[in-house]
């Protein structure tokens, strides 16, 4: 088990966003999580990397617990994350944005981070791109670099929230690529997504958030071809059908 | 002898003046700058008793007169018989505590100005705190802050002219000296406002190149 989360309770003032969820990953995984906004799904990943605290409930990420606020921190070298609106570093190149945690964090030369670095960026096709800063690239070729930059640092799990939402629809397949390729590699993810195709064919197993908690778990085939909830149903009938 | 004659009599005098103003502006624009910086990060940060003290500290400073806070500055230590206490000294305590409320909210601004999703970024890397305000969050805020910051040394430059009231011998008040050695007060103002300017508008053509270059640099990129 890679990250173990048990009765996960959270709220931001009245509003209670995870309401008992408990989720078990092993490596090598691949979680799709679905489910309409404001149901948990984000929180859920950004409380396992610790950039939310819970309320109630244990978080751990393979020896790290990252509910104790005093050890939280050192999740990060475990676990990546790529974001909706890929927070790139704007007054940094593509390669620098891959680099500054090499150095900064793991202290590395320059010359080695750069080779890492030219690495990582190579990985997700945009070794050409080194130079670029972020606003002379593609939304599609920014959440790429944003994931070489979780990868450099190679982590042994990777959370996507969202990773292409914010992109024009003709840039999701070469994000997803990417996604795929890592899948296939035997990264372990869980995977927040409106990408109903790509999480099919790619997870192992999916999640429905509903209102807090996980309506519904099950291996893509039963979640897509025989939901079991009305909830569920109703859900995949909106998504679908846009 | 006419005005002008005295005037240029008492060119030393309005030169001393000069470097007494450069002296105290020099002094005051980086004691303003730390102050302003380090109150401003401290207010981003948001740490609930120093954010209370901090607002006070801004809201005094910018609530009352700077002739008020030079005169108390001064007058106070006079009273509490703070010896070491000299003019330049309350000149520049008082300068750069008035000064530095207000630059202090162009650093909060600045730093506000950063998206939190890039400090969250920072931290999913393993970043620390200090690198990440170092190395993310600050080149950031630079060209926020450069603009409204150079307008604040411009303001003090023509502030320091006030700490001729409890004595400082910087320009204005070498310039009274000239007037009462008979030259025309007109006369005489006419001359300060020219070395104001003089001394202003480099600066002043400065904090413009600067913006242009950092806007450039944003159309360069975009």
């Amino acid at each position: 088990m890679i990250v173990q989360a048990t009765d996960i309770h959270k709220s931001f003032g009245h509003n209670k966003v995870l309401k008992g969820v408990t989720v078990e990953v092993e490596v090598g995984e691949v979680i799709g999580i679905i489910g309409a906004s404001g149901s948990g799904k984000s929180t859920l990943l950004r409380a396992i990397n610790g950039l939310e605290t819970i309320d109630s409930g244990e978080i751990k990420v393979m020896d790290v617990e990252v509910h104790d606020r005093k050890s939280a921190h050192r999740v990060h070298q475990y676990v990546g994350m790529v974001f909706q609106q890929f927070n790139l570093f704007p007054h940094l190149s593509a390669l620098e944005n891959v680099t500054l945690a090499l150095r900064k964090v793991k202290k590395l030369e320059k010359g080695d981070s750069n080779e890492l670095g030219m690495a990582a960026l190579t990985r997700v096709g945009l070794g050409d791109k080194a130079k670029s800063y972020p606003q002379q690239l593609s939304g599609g070729q920014q959440q790429r670099v944003a994931i070489a930059r979780a990868l450099a640092m190679q982590p042994q799990v990777m959370l996507f929230d969202e990773a292409t939402s914010a992109l024009d629809p003709e840039l999701v397949g070469e994000v997803t690529k990417v996604m795929r390729e890592l899948a296939s590699e035997g990264m372990t993810m869980l995977v927040v997504t409106h990408e109903m195709g790509f999480a099919r064919e790619t997870a192992d197993r999916m999640l429905y958030f509903d209102n807090g908690v996980i309506g519904e778990e099950g291996t893509p085939e039963q979640i897509f071809t025989a939901p079991s909830s009305p909830r569920l149903q109703q859900f995949l009938h909106r998504v679908l059908e846009k | 002898m006419n005005s002008w004659g005295v005037i240029w009599d008492s060119r030393n005098l309005l030169l001393q003046g000069l470097l007494a103003t450069l002296a105290l502006t020099g002094a005051t624009i980086v004691g303003s700058t730390v102050v302003g910086f380090l109150v401003g990060f401290g207010r981003y940060r948001r740490i609930p008793v120093l954010n209370a003290v901090l607002r006070i500290y801004i809201e005094v400073f910018r609530g009352t007169p700077l002739l008020m806070q030079l005169l108390f500055i001064y007058f106070g230590a006079a009273y509490l018989r703070w010896d070491w206490m000299s003019i330049f000294l309350a000149s520049f305590i008082g300068l750069t505590l008035f000064q530095g409320a207000y630059i202090s909210e162009v650093f909060r601004a600045g730093f506000e100005s950063v998206p939190l999703g890039q400090r969250e970024a920072a931290t999913t890397l393993g970043l620390s705190r200090f690198n990440i305000t170092k190395d993310v969050v600050f080149p950031q805020t630079l060209p926020v802050v450069l603009p409204p910051l150079f307008a604040q040394y411009l303001q003090l430059i023509k502030n320091t002219s006030i700490a001729s009231v409890i004595g400082y011998a910087e320009l204005v008040h070498e310039g009274q000296a000239a007037t009462n050695l008979g030259a025309n007060a007109f006369d005489v103002y006419l001359v300060l406002a020219a070395i104001y300017f003089i001394v202003s508008y480099p600066l002043s053509l400065a904090a413009r190149g600067l913006e242009r270059r950092i806007v450039n640099r944003r159309e360069r990129v975009a």
